[in-house]
């Protein structure tokens, strides 16, 4: 494998307006990724991380102007013609959803789904279409694939459609895949299955994978870096182990922090104050500086400083840039 | 009883009748099917097992933690305990009182001492209402006052983290997801209740606020002598807040103890499937083998004898043929109260790690 | 309230909320005022009801008296700038006054059937059951004619007359009513916020009062208007065969058709009702729609 990043993002905006509102839902993100490498952007509601990644789909409305430069595999393909961009989408490039109910559809079968949009990106027969269907299913492990492909979405389990809904996005052999918070619905059980099975098929397979959750602990389980994203820009992104264990950024140290299990019982929680910011009116400076315990009159103003540690660890925070420095 | 009861330390409470040591809600046998109508006729094809045969106390002062996956039948629990759904069977107790008997005390008297917090904060606030008429609504059918009931809404307002005169006048769409939750738990005190079941109440908030309300629910607890029913299936979120847990599997209860016998030495082959499904917070020791394969069975026409016996690596021809009862393990060192439903002692074997 | 013993020390402030937005029907009003097409149908509708109910302020003729020297005058005549009809009437004064029963016939029974069906409908829908399925099925028989067909069958066992024919439609109308409130009923009962009302031990006709009624009356009420625009064509139908209003009486449909005759001596005039009674059944139509839009708490948010 080259060492080519196959996905790169400069410079990622996406502005929503309408009716005399104007909401910065993304501000200017950042990031490469090689072959084989997984990406988590972990955020809360509201902190522009799906809308990223449908950005980089192009699955925006029409209302959101999407700016900024994203190579894939070395090609530019933000403002490409809506014909090329669908040639990618499922090609190339393809994504699962948190909800697969929404993303399969309900009057054709599993099998014929799959088929289909192999059909669409090789031009092969339906019948060899239908055996690579197979295969798809067999190596997502959908027990009895044979009998599941002539099942519709609803005939299955949430688990059973999410893997469904994996095999379709696997189709036809993405460099990228792209998942948005694909385990949020999904019971405990189920959970760990699907990120086991993310994993196994990066593994097999190769791809990079942007993984989209509010969810530090699947975060934990699945990614080779994080990124963690407030009010539409990435504050702090390293390698997992360092984000998990020796974060920089206040609102990751506040995030985990607050992240509850068991060995806090009995002791409060430390919390981070106040709710998200309004994307409409995001303050100069910091967005994250009115709930911040350490803001300080430069947290208020221009630009921010990013500083990149020399373990590779990127914040982008005043205070971090003092710590760094003395 | 006045409309307004009061919060005192619990000796001094005028409705505690049995004494700190009397369970202040008793469940037996309850049960709860649903019919699954289908066919030219609407007959009945199938029947749901949402509840089976569940008993379970809960004491004055705890906190009850349940926790199971999705059909398990906790949601149908909190709402058979509130009577917004009728039992088929079983029957339930209140600080004594038989719920319901005519000797003891009817739906509406418990439902004063008995509130619920329900998951999704918007659609459980009636829209065309402000926060302090919401609030304010439970007491004034009740019989207090206009003025005085605003006045307590205002209050309990503040009580809740939320300045009055700020909020009292919006409506449910103009506030967050965790100040609307505060306002849900602001209504459940309003008639000052003794016992209150909440059901995912902080499962669809982000985890900075969901850390916010707990804190907010731990001091309410403390302040005004609380008693709580913890429905989540978050375990870490269920292990920081409850003294008692019980899981539950396809409508029945398979194992249930103190919080640190079930988590340290969890006995259910269930139970410790749950555990490891558990992310674990550590890119060092990521989890690699399932725990368990496919998903939970649908609660229509369940496995019998024990219901988890399909996904058991234990499994034995008696667990299909007997229903397993809850009862304590034999070893002498364990916890009494440590109750498991499971017929193979290897099965609950402890796993030292 | 004496003794309670509520601190005021919050764990956690939350941060302070944007500029206050007005209440929910004062949002629906505003919304209503910015629609320009509503405000135009329902300044359409004012006018209409004006000169109905004000008739004697906008015409110095009888309705009843007739010159037959000047039958079927065409539009624009001198004193009769709408022409005359078939007995010399003059006929801008007989539409001023045939509205009068042509609306009451058409907002009577609506009115009848909100009453009686909302009732039944927010009965069926809340208790649900047993009851619920009584009250479902029974209407589901009257679903099985059509509409017009059992208005007419009605009118013809109750005998002709303006009464008759509001009670006929009045019948004709309740099914569906009963059928939209119990939907939306239904739907309401199973709310959160109406699960919590019934879970804070209020009684059953509190929790109907203050959440159910509050959130259904509204999508009742925009039906009710809607079916205005039906009943308008309904009720003139019925006049037009001769089952509702009897002559001399002025009213749109029975205009309608003793002018037929006319049609080819003055087919600008012997239009005019049937012109009148679209104007009406369409700005109701179009109300309702503005109605609907502006009530939407999804096109809010």
């Amino acid at each position: 494998m080259s060492n080519e990043p196959v996905l790169r993002v400069e410079g990622l905006t996406v502005r929503f307006t309408r009716r005399n509102t104007d909401v910065a839902a993304v501000n200017g993100v950042d990031f490469s990724l090689k072959a084989g490498e997984t990406l988590t952007i972990l955020g809360e509601s509201g902190s522009g991380k799906s809308v990223s990644l449908k950005a980089l789909m192009g699955l925006l409305p029409a209302y959101g102007k999407v700016s900024g430069k994203v190579w894939l595999n070395g090609q530019e393909i933000l403002g490409l013609p809506a014909a090329a961009l669908a040639k990618l989408r499922g090609g190339a490039v393809s994504m699962i959803f948190q909800e697969p109910m929404a993303a399969l559809d309900p009057v054709y079968t599993i099998g014929e789904q799959i088929a289909e949009t192999i059909v669409q990106h090789e031009g092969c027969d339906n019948r060899s279409a239908m055996k690579q269907a197979l295969g798809l299913l067999e190596q997502v492990k959908i027990p009895s694939a044979e009998r599941r492909l002539k099942n519709f979405p609803h005939e299955m389990s949430g688990g059973m459609r999410q893997r469904a809904m994996i095999a379709l996005a696997l189709a036809c052999k993405p460099t990228v895949l792209l998942a948005d918070e694909p385990t949020t619905a999904l019971d405990v059980t189920v959970q760990i299955q699907i990120l086991l099975l993310l994993r196994q098929l990066q593994e097999e397979l190769g791809m990079a994978i942007v993984f989209v959750t509010h969810d530090v602990g699947a975060a934990a389980e699945i990614s080779d870096r994080i990124a963690v994203m407030y009010a539409g820009r990435f504050v702090e992104t390293g390698t997992t182990r360092q984000v998990m264990r020796n974060s920089l950024h206040p609102y990751t140290q506040g995030l985990l922090s607050s992240t509850v299990h068991g060995g806090m019982r009995g002791r409060a929680l430390e919390t981070i104050p106040g709710s998200p910011p309004n994307m409409a009116e995001l303050p100069p400076g910091c967005a994250f500086a009115p709930r911040c315990r350490y803001v300080a009159d430069a947290c208020r103003q221009g630009d921010l400083p990013v500083v990149t540690t020399e373990s590779g660890t990127m914040a982008r925070c005043v205070r971090v840039q003092q710590l760094v420095a003395a | 009883m006045s409309a307004t009861p009061t919060h005192r330390p619990r000796a001094q409470d005028s409705r505690d009748r049995g004494g700190p040591a009397q369970p202040l809600l008793m469940v037996e046998n309850l049960t709860k099917h649903f019919p699954v109508r289908g066919g030219l006729l609407n007959r009945q094809v199938a029947t749901v097992q949402a509840v089976d045969d569940i008993s379970f106390s809960v004491q004055k002062g705890e906190t009850l933690g349940i926790v199971g996956e999705s059909g398990c039948g906790k949601s149908t629990t909190a709402r058979l305990l509130m009577r917004l759904m009728e039992p088929d069977s079983g029957s339930i107790v209140f600080d004594g009182d038989q719920v319901g008997d005519r000797h003891g005390i009817s739906v509406s008297e418990m439902r004063r001492q008995m509130q619920m917090v329900f998951q999704d904060s918007y659609t459980s606030l009636n829209p065309r209402m402000t926060m302090a008429e919401s609030i304010a609504y439970a007491p004034r059918m009740h019989g207090l006052g206009r003025k005085d009931a605003y006045d307590r809404a205002e209050s309990l307002l503040s009580r809740v983290g939320l300045t009055p005169h700020q909020y009292s006048r919006r409506y449910p769409h103009e506030l967050s997801g965790g100040q609307r939750q505060r306002v849900n738990i602001a209504r459940a005190l309003a008639l000052e209740p003794r016992l209150v079941i909440l059901d995912e109440a902080v499962a669809a908030l982000d985890k900075s606020v969901e850390a916010q309300v707990l804190n907010l629910l731990s001091d309410l607890k403390e302040s005004l002598n609380l008693t709580y029913l913890f429905i989540s299936h978050d375990l870490n979120v269920v292990e920081y807040m409850s003294d008692r847990v019980m899981v539950m599997y396809l409508g029945r209860v398979v194992e249930a103890g103190p919080v640190e016998s079930i988590y340290r030495h969890p006995r259910h082959p269930y139970t410790r499937a749950l555990f490891a499904s558990k992310p674990t917070l550590d890119p060092d020791r990521r989890t690699t083998e399932m725990p368990l394969t496919g998903d939970p069975p649908n609660p229509i026409n369940p496995p019998s004898g024990c219901r988890f016996r399909t996904r058991c690596a234990f499994a034995q021809p008696r667990c299909a043929e007997t229903v397993p009862i809850l009862t304590a393990p034999f070893e002498g060192d364990s916890d009494p109260a440590h109750v498991v439903a499971c017929h193979i002692p290897a099965a609950q074997a402890v796993q030292h790690v | 309230m004496s003794d309670i013993t509520l601190d005021f020390h919050p764990a956690s402030k939350a941060e302070a909320p944007a500029a206050p937005a007005p209440g929910y029907w004062k949002s629906v009003g505003q919304r209503i005022l910015r629609d320009k097409v509503t405000m135009a149908v329902t300044l359409v509708l004012i006018a209409i009801l004006f000169i109905t109910i004000g008739a004697p302020l906008v015409t110095h003729y009888d309705p009843y008296y007739g010159s037959v020297l000047g039958r079927l005058k065409p539009i624009g005549t001198v004193g009769h700038w709408l022409g005359t009809d078939e007995t010399g009437r003059d006929l801008w004064t007989r539409l001023c006054y045939g509205g009068r029963l042509s609306l009451l016939a058409a907002i009577l029974p609506v009115t009848i059937s909100l009453i009686v069906g909302g009732f039944l409908g927010i009965l069926a829908g809340y208790a649900g059951g047993f009851l619920g399925t009584i009250i479902m099925r029974t209407m589901d028989v009257f679903y099985a004619f059509p509409s017009i067909l059992l208005a007419i069958a009605i009118c013809g066992m109750l005998g002709n007359g303006l009464s008759n024919s509001i009670i006929a439609l009045a019948v004709v109308f309740i099914p569906p009513m009963v059928r939209v409130s119990e939907t939306v009923t239904a739907q309401a009962r199973n709310l959160d916020f109406v699960e919590a009302a019934r879970a804070s031990g209020t009684t059953t006709l509190q929790v109907i009062r203050y959440h159910v009624l509050a959130n259904v009356l509204g999508p009742i009420m925009v039906y009710a208007t809607s079916l205005i625009s039906v009943s308008i064509i309904l009720s003139a139908g019925l006049s037009f065969l001769g089952l509702g209003v009897t002559p001399p009486q002025a009213e749109w449909g029975l205009m309608l058709n003793s002018l037929r005759q006319a049609i080819y001596v003055q087919p600008y005039v012997a239009a005019l009702p049937g012109l009148m009674i679209f104007l009406t059944s369409m700005c109701f139509n179009l109300m309702s729609d503005g109605f609907r839009s502006a009530m939407d708490v999804r096109l809010n948010k």
